[in-house]
């Protein structure tokens, strides 16, 4: 079947099976390999990516449902080389070591900052709970989206 | 990789649409909503339907709104919006207590209520909570409509009423009579964040003039199907709600389970829990009941 789906802002069209994960239609159809592909069981968050703004786990939702929607992934943060604030946020606190997580930690950062800018440690680390880090022990994540928060306000003042 | 075997799929835009589609192609055809039930089962081959029905257009299927003296919960409400509505919160606050604890919150983006209530699973927090609501469920099909209660409604472990070319439209929670005071809660133990429940209690209380005039209790998690705890209710029907009628209740609960023992824990323990969660939900429902008096 034919698919067109907005990722990152382009339309993109591809003919794939239906039974193709979104997860897979970014990875191997588009070959936008920043989303990671973790447990497959919608459990560990390496995967998640922004469909209409909102968090969402792309390796339990079939890329032929996003057909219409748009898709926000990892790549989309980054512009002309200026990091976003939640993936300075990592750099600056150290909040990754590996890096297999991240994608989907950075993603769901931002959209938590999106809805609410100045959320509570409580409140980050509720946003984060569908999302597994084996190294950081979290409190590093957490400090960086706090980071960002900060960031992005202090920036909104100076606008 | 897990990728689900092929199937065709399309997109319904009306609910007749879906029924329809359901009745032109047969046993082989499934609805798909949220798809966090469904797609990790097709991944598993658990299920291996031919074609899926898409019906995440169906936005007049998303809805809570109170009508006709009930509270009416759209099929494809999702998990996110049943924890953020005030109207439930303020009406049946259980919702609240079990959307907090049900999966994660990128996880309650997607999966909706009548997935939910349709994969029948018994450690979904969602069937205890809306049995202990009473809740009536509305399946459309062949241009008739019907309600069925919660028991009639969970035919077995992952087997429901609804027949083949039918859709779950709506879930109805009956709001109390005039000078009821009523009260609810949710209490789930699991073993780490977003987990399936260990054990789960819900319980709902109608108070009038002291005493309980109903109740609902039920259980997630400790037996094949959904608990519901009739046993508990009758004896909650007409007595003032105190601490050793709900140590009571607590005991039928561990009695009246039958959990298995698992990586969540053996058997005695569950029974021990459900009887602990039986009893701090029914204390919590009477403190909403009763505005923080009891």
């Amino acid at each position: 079947m034919n698919v067109s789906i907005t990722v990152n802002g382009e339309p993109r069209a591809a003919e794939i099976e239906p039974r193709q994960l979104l997860v897979h239609f970014l990875r191997e159809t588009l070959d936008l390999t920043g989303t990671h592909w973790g447990c497959d069981t919608s459990n560990c968050g390496a995967c998640v990516v922004l469909m209409d703004g909102k968090p969402v786990k792309s390796c339990t939702i079939l890329a032929a449902m996003c057909e219409g929607h748009e898709i926000r992934t990892v790549e989309s943060l980054e512009v002309d080389g200026r990091l976003d604030p939640v993936q300075q946020g990592f750099y600056e606190r150290h909040a990754l070591q590996c890096g297999f997580c991240t994608p989907g930690m950075l993603m769901t950062a931002r959209a938590l900052l999106d809805e609410n800018p100045d959320p509570t440690e409580h409140e980050i680390r509720t946003a984060i709970s569908g999302a597994i880090c084996r190294c950081t022990g979290y409190k590093n994540i957490v400090s960086a989206v706090r980071w960002a928060a900060e960031h992005e306000a202090a920036t909104r003042q100076e606008a | 990789m897990q990728t689900p075997a092929p199937f065709a799929y399309e997109r319904a835009t009306s609910v007749d649409g879906a029924i329809e589609a359901l009745a032109r192609l047969g046993g082989d055809a499934r609805i798909i909503a949220g798809g966090h039930s469904l797609l990790p089962m097709m991944k598993l081959r658990l299920a291996a339907p031919e074609h899926l029905i898409d019906i995440n257009d169906l936005t007049e299927l998303a809805y809570i709104r109170e009508e006709d003296g009930e509270i009416r919960i759209g099929a494809l409400t999702r998990h996110v919006d049943l924890l953020e509505s005030e109207l439930l919160a303020r009406r049946f606050p259980l919702f609240r207590d079990a959307e907090t604890v049900i999966a994660d919150p990128v996880v309650r983006n997607r999966g909706t209520i009548g997935g939910s209530l349709c994969q029948a699973d018994a450690a979904e927090d969602l069937s205890a909570v809306c049995s202990a609501a009473k809740a009536q469920v509305v399946i459309r099909g062949g241009g008739e409509e019907r309600m069925v209660g919660m028991d009639s409604f969970h035919v077995g472990p992952y087997v429901t009423a609804v027949d083949q070319s039918e859709l779950v439209t709506e879930v109805r929670l009956p709001l109390p009579a005039g000078g009821l005071a009523s009260g609810s809660a949710h209490e789930k133990v699991e073993r780490r964040a977003g987990d399936w429940a260990i054990a789960a209690a819900s319980a709902a209380l109608w108070i009038e003039e002291g005493r309980i005039a109903d109740a609902g209790v039920a259980l997630s998690a400790v037996a094949p199907t959904t608990v519901h705890l009739e046993r508990a209710e009758a004896l909650l029907r007409g007595q003032p709600p105190s601490e050793a009628l709900f140590a009571e209740a607590g005991e039928i609960a561990s009695a009246d389970c039958s959990p298995s023992a698992d990586g969540r824990g053996p058997v005695d323990y569950k029974r021990h829990l459900v009887g602990v969660l039986t009893r701090r939900a029914l204390r919590r429902a009477t403190e909403r009941a009763l505005g923080g008096t009891a």
